[in-house]
């Protein structure tokens, strides 16, 4: 296949992969750090390059929820948001998740006032775990493009029927440039056909959608959200081998891990942070520390089976949260304590509170933490939540 | 043209017939005959067909059978303003036999 | 009356909004069956949370014979643009969007959502079934509640008897904001509703239809006086009939002589504990209104 690379942001690469994947209505708002995703298809509409409908809603809430309503005529649509934006938008997100319709989002994390910040951390989306969207966290701007595209084919499966939300690290991700891949219109037209709509308002077949369901059925119909959910971490895991043959890059399905095999402390990451750490497995393997990396990248359906089959050979799992929920812990590290206590061999697990509202990790914190790891005590009484370079505690 | 009909309703047996929130529209599985207190009855003497009736029905029971006009008893809740509204006084509100 | 005359008996037969669970004597299903004799099948109903909502989709009775989609309360412009953006880009044709919300869906949590709706224009018809509060979740006050009316956030007590405001003028609020057709109407004059809504189905852009549904259990009124106290709010001044289009106003009605207000709050509950001095408030804000009506808009 011919290479059409470019040096485009974030933001950018996710522009181009929904012009790829041929939206056919986008309705969004703008809010830092998201903008340039929303002026970059906007941009595609007035030039004609790409034949989709643009709503100006007046609102997050309504963007979503005007999504949503072309989403329930059977078209492929698209929003995008951040922080703010994504909490008031909040009432909108369980009514696709729920509705069971293939909305594909993109979400620039963001730190959630107040304090108030532009910057990025992980809080908005992870405080929305519940609300029965598939959420994929990605590392660099290619993964932003390819995973947009994945994300409508895994979507739109009819045994899924789930929307996807997309997460890129707010300006660390979405601001920053890279060389990206462009991949070929028909090469994404063989992979991602039109979307053919399973449900959906038909003037041939009236439907009536987003219903009421009361206590005598409504136990089962979440029921079957949720294991239609959980079918889809199959689904996500053959989508990604079917991109790999395709487009020659896949990213592992719903982790990917780096010499974990053998390694006797893990760290687990989200988003961005991954490509800083897999350079810090790299030198401290060159050192001879035993050290391994697992790329959380789906946090919903979540991977319970891959902490499952993490090898006994693990003695320290350490979680990265650029978020936290406040009384209590890192919303990954409660998602990873729950998958690892499963086991029969439970490893330590730790807390690294670190990045929050756009500060930097470094590679010292993270050989500082793999550190921790290795030299940590299973009957220790240590606090197993740390803030990370907190000036006061 | 057919009047809406009552269906039967079992539920799902299993996973697989749990469907997603969204439903064929249309469908009706009870009455709402068991509301009213009283129901309209027709004085065909009197009736001209002016339709004002079938128009201000809330639940658009009265309809067009043959030529004249009838009641769809199923669904009709007794609520009286066919018989407030018709200026012949051609519909009486007649209490419901127990 | 305006011009586009719907014939009664010409109406199609079928019934698009059937077997609900709605009150004996409801209004504002009233209003929903009419505007569907309309409309007809090849229609999308968006329905905000509110009365029709709660006896529209409870799986798995669906009174609903056209596609209707149960939306969040506060954003029925929103999915009236969706929908209509999602009709429009797979190219289907003849096919009409309706909303149908209520008084607070419209006036208070919905009005950002239907500001933005008529600010692109989208070729939907915006439906407000006025009853005058929130009856869904048990008669509380709304930005339409009028001056003076009994509800359960705005109960008499000893110091405050009542609603303290009156009505948020939700038409005038449309036409500030330029919509292509906005209309006042009632189902006490169903005819001329009816009117207004095929008026709103042949316009190419966004409609605005506030009809008048009075509700029997939140008024405490008999079941069978819905269409008459309809009828008499207008003849009393109360209502109003009028239009907006090409950016003029026109009044439909202009009763020669109003009739006594007290005659229609005399027929409801929610009114039984105005004092004289209540009823006199009521009669002059209907008077400047109506100076200014007549003023502007003929």
């Amino acid at each position: 296949m011919t290479s059409n690379k470019q040096f485009i942001s974030g933001d950018e690469a996710v522009a181009l992969g929904v012009k790829l994947s041929k939206v056919k209505v986008i309705a969004a708002y703008p809010i830092t750090p998201q903008t340039i995703v929303v002026e970059k298809l906007s941009e595609y509409v007035a030039n004609g390059t790409l034949d989709s409908e643009y709503i100006h809603v007046e609102s997050e809430h309504s963007a979503i929820m005007a999504t949503l309503g072309a989403s329930s005529t059977g078209v492929r649509t698209f929003t995008a948001t951040s922080s703010q934006g994504l909490l008031y938008m909040a009432e909108g997100l369980p009514f696709v998740g729920g509705g069971r319709f293939p909305v594909v989002m993109m979400n620039a994390n963001r730190s959630v006032a107040v304090p108030w910040s532009i910057f990025g951390d992980q809080n908005d989306s992870l405080s929305t775990l519940n609300f029965g969207w598939i959420q994929v966290y990605v590392e660099n701007a290619q993964e932003a493009l390819d995973m947009i595209i994945q994300s409508y084919k895994v979507a739109e499966n009819p045994a899924v029927m789930t929307p996807v939300m997309v997460n890129l690290d707010g300006f660390i991700l979405t601001h920053t440039y890279e060389l990206v891949d462009i991949p070929e219109q028909s090469l994404v037209d063989s992979f991602l056909p039109p979307y053919v709509a399973t449900n959906k308002m038909s003037l041939d077949n009236p439907q009536s959608v987003c219903i009421g369901v009361g206590p005598d059925w409504h136990t089962e119909f979440r029921y079957k959200q949720h294991k239609d959910m959980t079918n889809a971490i199959q689904v996500i895991n053959d989508v990604d081998a079917e991109f790999g043959k395709k487009f020659g890059r896949k990213y592992g399905g719903v982790v990917e891990t780096y010499h974990c095999d053998d390694a006797e402390a893990v760290l687990v990451t989200v988003g961005s942070v991954t490509s800083t750490a897999r350079a810090v497995v790299d030198q401290m393997r060159q050192d001879g520390y035993k050290v391994g990396l697992l790329k959380l990248r789906f946090l919903r359906p979540f991977p319970i089976e891959e902490f499952l089959s993490l090898n006994d050979c693990v003695k320290a799992v350490g979680v990265i949260d650029k978020d936290f929920s406040y009384g209590y812990e890192g919303i990954i590290y409660t998602n990873v304590n729950s998958a690892i206590i499963r086991r029969s061999n439970v490893p330590v697990t730790k807390n690294y509170i670190a990045g929050l509202a756009g500060r930097d990790i470094t590679k010292e914190q993270l050989t500082d933490m793999y550190m921790d790891l290795l030299h940590s005590d299973k009957n220790s009484n240590e606090d197993r939540v740390k803030f990370i370079q907190c000036k006061v505690g | 043209m057919i009047r809406p009909q009552i269906s039967k309703f079992t539920g799902p047996k299993n996973l697989n017939e749990v469907p997603v929130p969204t439903a064929p529209g249309g469908v009706l599985i009870d009455k709402n005959a068991g509301w009213r207190n009283v129901r309209p009855v027709f004085d065909y003497t009197k009736c001209v067909n002016c339709l004002q009736c079938y128009l201000v029905c809330p639940d658009g029971t009265i309809y067009k059978s043959e030529d004249k006009l009838v009641v769809d008893y199923d669904f009709c809740k007794g609520c009286g303003i066919c018989a407030h509204e018709c200026k012949l006084h051609a519909i009486n509100m007649i209490p419901e036999e127990e | 009356m305006n011009n586009t005359m719907v014939n009664i008996k010409e109406l199609p037969e079928e019934e698009l909004f059937y077997g609900h669970k709605a009150c004996a004597g409801c209004g504002g299903a009233l209003a929903v069956r009419l505007a569907l004799k309309i409309l007809g099948p090849r229609t999308f109903v968006v329905c905000p949370a509110n009365c029709m909502s709660a006896v529209g989709f409870l799986y798995p009775s669906m009174p609903f014979f056209v596609n209707a989609f149960a939306s969040a309360f506060p954003c029925t412009g929103a999915v009236l643009s969706g929908v209509e953006a999602g009709a429009k880009a797979q190219g289907l044709k003849d096919f009409y969007v309706v909303g149908t919300a209520g008084d607070g869906g419209t006036a208070d949590i919905g009005l950002q959502a239907l500001s933005g709706a008529i600010d692109r224009n989208s070729r939907v018809i915006y439906i407000c079934y006025d009853n005058e509060a929130y009856m869904n979740t048990g008669v509380q006050e709304s930005g339409l509640t009028p001056f003076g009316a009994k509800t359960t956030t705005s109960p008499v007590g000893t110091e405050i008897k009542g609603t303290l405001t009156h009505k948020k003028s939700m038409f005038e609020i449309v036409a500030a904001n330029n919509i292509s057709y906005a209309a006042t109407a009632s189902i006490g004059y169903p005819q001329d509703y009816m009117n207004k809504i095929a008026k709103a189905k042949a316009n190419q852009g966004t409609s605005y239809i506030h009809v008048m549904a009075p509700c029997p259990t939140g008024w405490s009124m008999a079941t069978d006086t819905t269409v008459s106290i309809a009828k008499e709010a207008v003849n009393c001044g109360l209502w109003y009939l009028a239009e907006y289009e090409h950016g003029q106003f026109k009044l439909n009605k202009d009763p020669k002589q109003f009739t006594p207000v007290k005659n229609y709050l005399s027929q409801q509950g929610r009114f039984k504990h105005l004092s004289d001095d209540q009823i006199a408030e009521i009669e002059h804000h209907r008077d400047v209104k109506w100076e200014k009506i007549r003023a502007d808009w003929k």
